[in-house]
């Protein structure tokens, strides 16, 4: 796998020079490989949503570089700009930044500010709204008559329209239905899967970390904390407590009959993982 | 950033000046007001400064502050000075094509650029030491007598507060909402002026129909609270007069007589 982004001792300040003077980033180093899906964890406050936002060039490092695919993105104007189409940011609620009469206009925005052809244009938004589970009747209604779920669909098909390379998503399943959560990361498994893109979720569920993360980023007070694949991260549910984060339940309650003397694995993230050991330790109390 | 706007700012501290009721400030720079505009000369002047420079390093407000504060004022000041100086009447000094300078003229605008930058640190010095619920709660303490004539005043301070309390949300929304667009390839920086008005149309739609959203909000919450206006409600902050506050105000109205007084004389 390549390195596609690569964040080098990036630290950031907010306000400088005044009293409300702020450090929300501390010597961050990082480095996200094509096609990886990221978790990013922490707790609110700690600087994740500081830290998404430099990785395509909304914010400038106070100091520290951000490189993607090797290039510096504040060495030129056109390459921040350019990063901006490449890393796609979908921010918390992004409901609230949907503007245009039709759906179909809302989407487009983002393609047409790239400077896409007509027909570029209107094949992309096919594509994105497949993705994102809208029919192409919705393309001709107002975002403003949809409900709350469509329209986070629509705000998400406005940046995956524009097919980027790695997506970024600040809690993208804040304030849905249990069935709207399912729905929305099923989608974006899908993108994942039909462009090979990286993804990078924030997200304070752990249900959601366990089911879709290949590596876990946890960030304390604007440093890195740890990082690794679930099954490590979620192993050290002390540490991760102590930071105001939880495991998912089924790790909890692992950890529960580990404390009974059961011996099972202490990396089990997911339900089906947990089945599977359960299962083979009883099948395996059997045949002895 | 659009955070670092300072709009009638305030910056938390815990001196003299912030500590004093906000009635007695408001009244203060009043009296403040009339003395600098009743000030003749150097004395009367160097009175004032004095009272100025005190009030200013007691408060601990930084020197950075007040003149990033005085900077949208620079214009006023030099077009001021401009005009006192070459269209003051009296003796003249020297000519330059149509222009004359007179000795009254130079006298005119230097006190005049003194006044206005005096003015303007005064007042700046309320609103960074007042925090704008307690200004807004001492102009309505102060206009109360108003309501015997039947003026909207718990009303219009509700407004005001609530106007207030509202800017930095909205300015933190604009923020967001700019940077959610700027992520969708928006370019809110180069073009000519019909192509920068239009590049906002992304900004503006949103950020309306968030205020609207808002403000149905913030009107249900307060029916929930069964409020219903001024009438026989009572304050969280009851304002109250300290012996500091008598002081100051004393201080304040002697102050501002003797310099009347001293101007008459045109010292």
């Amino acid at each position: 796998m390549a390195e596609i982004l690569k964040i080098d001792r990036l630290t950031h300040t907010y306000s400088i020079g005044t009293p409300f003077e702020h450090t929300a980033l501390k010597d961050i180093s990082l480095s996200i490989e094509q096609g990886e899906i990221i978790g990013l964890i922490g707790h609110t406050g700690c600087g994740k949503s500081t830290l998404i936002q430099h990785m395509n060039g909304l914010l400038k490092p106070t100091s520290g570089h951000v490189y993607l695919d090797g290039k510096d993105i504040w060495s030129s104007p056109k390459i921040t700009r350019a990063s901006r189409f490449r890393v796609g940011l979908v921010f918390q609620y992004p409901e609230h930044q949907l503007f245009e009469e039709t759906v179909y206009k809302d989407i487009s925005f983002g393609p047409r500010n790239m400077g896409l052809s007509q027909d570029e244009i209107h094949s992309r938004i096919l594509e994105a709204i497949q993705f994102v589970g809208l029919t192409e009747e919705d393309l001709q209604k107002s975002p403003f008559d949809l409900s709350g779920g469509q329209k986070r669909r629509v705000a998400i098909a406005g940046v995956i329209a524009m097919q980027p390379d790695v997506l970024i998503l600040d809690e993208p399943t804040a304030g849905l239905d249990p069935a709207g959560r399912d729905n929305i990361l099923e989608n974006i498994r899908a993108y994942h899967k039909a462009r090979n893109s990286t993804i990078v979720l924030v997200s304070h569920s752990m249900e959601d970390m366990a089911q879709m993360a290949d590596r876990l980023i946890v960030m304390k007070e604007g440093r890195l904390f740890m990082q690794g694949p679930p099954g490590r991260v979620f192993a050290r549910a002390e540490d991760l407590t102590s930071i105001g984060l939880t495991v998912p339940q089924v790790t909890t309650v692992i950890g529960y009959l580990r404390e009974l003397g059961l011996p099972l694995p202490a990396n089990l993230y997911t339900t089906e993982q947990a089945a599977d050991a359960i299962l083979s330790l009883w099948k395996g109390g059997h045949h002895a | 950033m659009l955070k670092d706007i300072t709009l009638g700012q305030y910056f938390p501290g815990d001196t003299f000046i912030h500590r004093l009721d906000p009635r007695v400030k408001l009244i203060c720079v009043v009296l403040y007001i009339i003395a600098l505009f009743s000030a003749k000369y150097f004395v009367t002047y160097g009175i004032m400064l004095l009272f100025l420079i005190v009030a200013v390093c007691v408060s601990k407000v930084r020197l950075t502050t007040i003149l990033k504060g005085l900077k949208p004022i620079f214009i006023i000041v030099i077009i001021t000075a401009f005009l006192n100086l070459f269209y003051t009447p009296g003796d003249p000094l020297a000519k330059v094509w149509i222009f004359t300078i007179t000795r009254q003229g130079i006298r005119a605008a230097f006190f005049m650029v003194i006044r206005i930058i005096m003015l303007i640190i005064g007042t700046l010095l309320l609103t960074y030491t007042t925090s704008p619920i307690a200004l807004t709660d001492g102009l309505e303490s102060l206009l109360s007598p108003l309501k015997k004539i039947k003026a909207p005043i718990h009303e219009l301070s509700m407004m005001m507060s609530i106007a207030l309390r509202f800017i930095p949300t909205l300015i933190e929304e604009t923020d967001k909402i700019t940077n959610a667009q700027k992520a969708r390839g928006a370019d809110f920086e180069t073009g000519n002026l019909i192509k920068r008005a239009k590049a906002l149309l992304p900004l503006l739609v949103p950020l309306f129909i968030s205020a609207f959203r808002r403000a149905d909000e913030l009107a249900v919450a307060m029916e929930c609270r069964c409020y219903h206006g001024g009438e026989g409600r009572t304050r969280m902050r009851q304002l109250k007069f300290a012996s500091f506050d008598y002081v100051t105000l004393v201080s304040g109205l002697v102050l501002c007589a003797g310099v009347i007084v001293l101007g008459r004389f045109g010292w």
